[in-house]
């Protein structure tokens, strides 16, 4: 998923090479020897079910074996009319919008205090980014138990700091406008390693003499902060935006295991309902065409993604 | 190991800059702020480790909240291997995320390889579906999917679950791009000594392929043993259940076992983490690829 942007790169690369080496290939079937394999591989699981969700679209194809028969727009219709849809969709956005700034401000702050405090590196990039390799139910269990109202640990220091009273413990995941946000701050302290890396990794290629000579200049750190610094990471912030909103487009995991979409649906998303439609509800041909939505929603962004970032290497 | 680990980042500019400021109270401030901050952040693995190290009666609600154990006890990690399940599920991980990694490498580089080296008849038509497939999200597939998977009669087996997950197209970009960098002077050398197609991508381009074949191995495992939505749906049967799956549906729905449940999450997160202290290095620069290029 995250290495698209980097594509680009081979096609010219690519196409600019036959006249600098005198081409030895010659065109023949070899190369398909090769590349079939993974192909059929693919169009087994790639391409097929692809179309396959499309047929299904305009069926009323059930998980329960029956006959399936063609309906037409019957099931789009619906997708279009289903508040439970639009509910769904539009948590999918407010969880998009609740945790894209955070996810974007702490990593760029992590990065930088990193970058300064370079010795004691190796072991702040492991406490940061070692929750990224954690399977997503084990970030969930220990979170679960930290959000629990009575005798979680959160309540516990909220209580020992002086903002909230022993007896109105603060509920966390069971209450309909703070449950999206309890699953975001999850998902900043499991995900933001990722970002932070990229981050790091950025400012670690600005040359040092920049910053030298601007000082000489008399440019201080604030001012450094902000007319070189944080221009020259333009493109990582817009690689990580573009990012986080497929991402977050495909979020599932972490709702489904911390709340089910409660409560009152108010962290049911996109994928979740599509899960409920197919898999409980049995109705895989409405399911897919609420698939068939959300794709045309990632496969916008990924285009965006992809023009943006294939221009600026060209 | 680690320690080593910094010094090609930044060799020429960290000294200069050591020089010409002495630690000053801005950087003690930041190296204060900085590992407060990472403390934080391990924080709650640590509260997890700690109730894990517990009996259940000082883990459970109402106890009041303390780091260190009064009464150290392996309780929880003993019922969870009497339990067994754990267990289970790690061999399933394992085996899963193995055949995935081998498999994905396996097709991955013959197809790269392919596109990098050959000319052939619809050579374009197939990259451009490959590249079109960049674009289709996995999820907004698992519907049909799992028809297809059920139809071959694959569920709540290691195929159904490993095999969908085998044909990223970004893996075989990624090698194409590399593959088409490596010159080609000593396939010329190998080939007029007779060597096979097959044989100069084992012996000449695969030896010199070994960062990038380590980094797409291990984010392939990575990626497949953190997989969730995928084989929860495939794999019903508890005893065929992944690791995440396993943690999520089966042990997240225990309740008020708290030690064995931390014990649990500690289990879970173990594997990895040993992964990530081993490849550290790799990981690093694999996530930092992605936005250089």
């Amino acid at each position: 998923m995250t290495v698209h942007t980097e594509a680009p790169a081979a096609a010219p690369a690519a196409a600019e090479r036959p006249p600098r080496v005198p081409a030895p290939r010659r065109r023949s079937w070899t190369g398909l020897w090769f590349v079939l394999p993974f192909f059929a591989a693919y169009a087994l699981f790639l391409i097929w079910p692809t179309f396959l969700g499309l047929y299904y679209s305009f069926t009323d194809k059930s998980l329960t074996g029956r006959t399936p028969s063609w309906i037409g727009l019957d099931n789009w219709a619906e997708a279009l009319g289903d508040e439970r849809a639009w509910n769904a969709l539009g948590n999918t956005a407010v969880f998009t919008l609740y945790s894209t700034p955070p996810l974007v401000v702490l990593s760029i702050v992590f990065a930088l205090m990193v970058n300064r405090a370079r010795r004691a590196g190796w072991f702040l990039r492991l406490a940061i980014f070692a929750p990224y390799v954690i399977p997503v139910s084990v970030v969930t269990i220990i979170w679960t138990w930290i959000y629990q109202p009575d005798g979680g640990i959160l309540n516990h220091y909220l209580e020992v700091l002086g903002v909230q009273s022993p007896d109105a413990p603060t509920i966390w995941l069971q209450d309909e406008h703070r449950a999206m946000w309890a699953v975001v701050i999850t998902t900043v302290w499991w995900t933001i390693g990722f970002n932070f890396l990229l981050y790091l990794a950025a400012l670690q290629t600005i040359p040092q003499d920049v910053y030298e000579a601007s000082a000489i200049d008399g440019a201080n750190w604030w001012r450094q902060l902000w007319s070189i610094t944080l221009p020259l990471l333009k493109r990582t912030t817009a690689l990580v935006i573009v990012l986080q909103l497929i991402a977050s487009l495909r979020i599932f995991d972490q709702m489904y295991l911390m709340t089910s979409g409660g409560p009152n649906r108010a962290t049911e998303v996109a994928i979740h309902y599509i899960y409920i439609a197919g898999f409980e509800g049995y109705r895989i041909g409405y399911a897919s065409a609420l698939s068939y939505v959300l794709f045309v929603l990632i496969m916008i962004v990924s285009i965006v993604q992809f023009r943006l970032f294939s221009r600026k290497e060209a | 190991m680690t320690a080593v680990l910094d010094k090609p980042e930044a060799p020429a500019a960290a000294p200069v800059r050591r020089r010409r400021k002495r630690p000053t109270a801005g950087a003690v401030i930041v190296y204060t702020a900085a590992i407060a901050l990472a403390v934080v952040w391990l924080l709650p693995l640590l509260w997890a480790l700690s109730t894990s190290l517990k009996t259940e009666t000082e883990a459970s609600l109402g106890q009041d909240i303390h780091w260190i154990p009064r009464d150290w006890s392996l309780e929880g990690y003993r019922t969870l291997f009497e339990r067994g399940d754990h267990l289970v599920w790690m061999v399933n991980s394992t085996v899963v995320s193995s055949i995935v990694t081998v498999l994905t490498l396996t097709l991955c580089v013959l197809a790269a390889y392919g596109f990098s080296r050959f000319d052939f008849p619809g050579k374009k038509i197939v990259f451009a579906v490959i590249i079109a497939g960049l674009m289709v999200p996995g999820e907004a597939l698992i519907v049909p999917l799992f028809d297809i998977v059920n139809a071959l009669n694959l569920s709540n087996t290691y195929w159904g679950l490993a095999l969908p997950q085998t044909v990223p197209p970004v893996m075989v970009f990624i090698l194409k791009r590399f593959f088409d960098a490596v010159p080609r002077d000593y396939e010329e050398a190998a080939k007029i000594d007779g060597a096979g197609h097959l044989r100069v991508l084992w012996s000449v381009i695969l030896p010199l392929s070994g960062p990038i074949l380590a980094a797409v191995g291990i984010f392939t495992f990575i990626g497949s043993w953190n997989n969730f939505l995928w084989p929860l749906l495939v794999a019903t049967d508890p005893s065929m259940m992944t690791l995440p799956v396993g943690l999520g549906v089966v042990t997240g729905g225990y309740g008020l076992l708290y030690a064995q449940n931390m014990a649990a999450a500690i289990l879970g997160a173990l594997p990895l983490l040993i992964v990530f202290l081993v490849f550290q290095k790799q990981i690093v620069k694999g996530v930092a690829g992605v936005g250089l290029k």
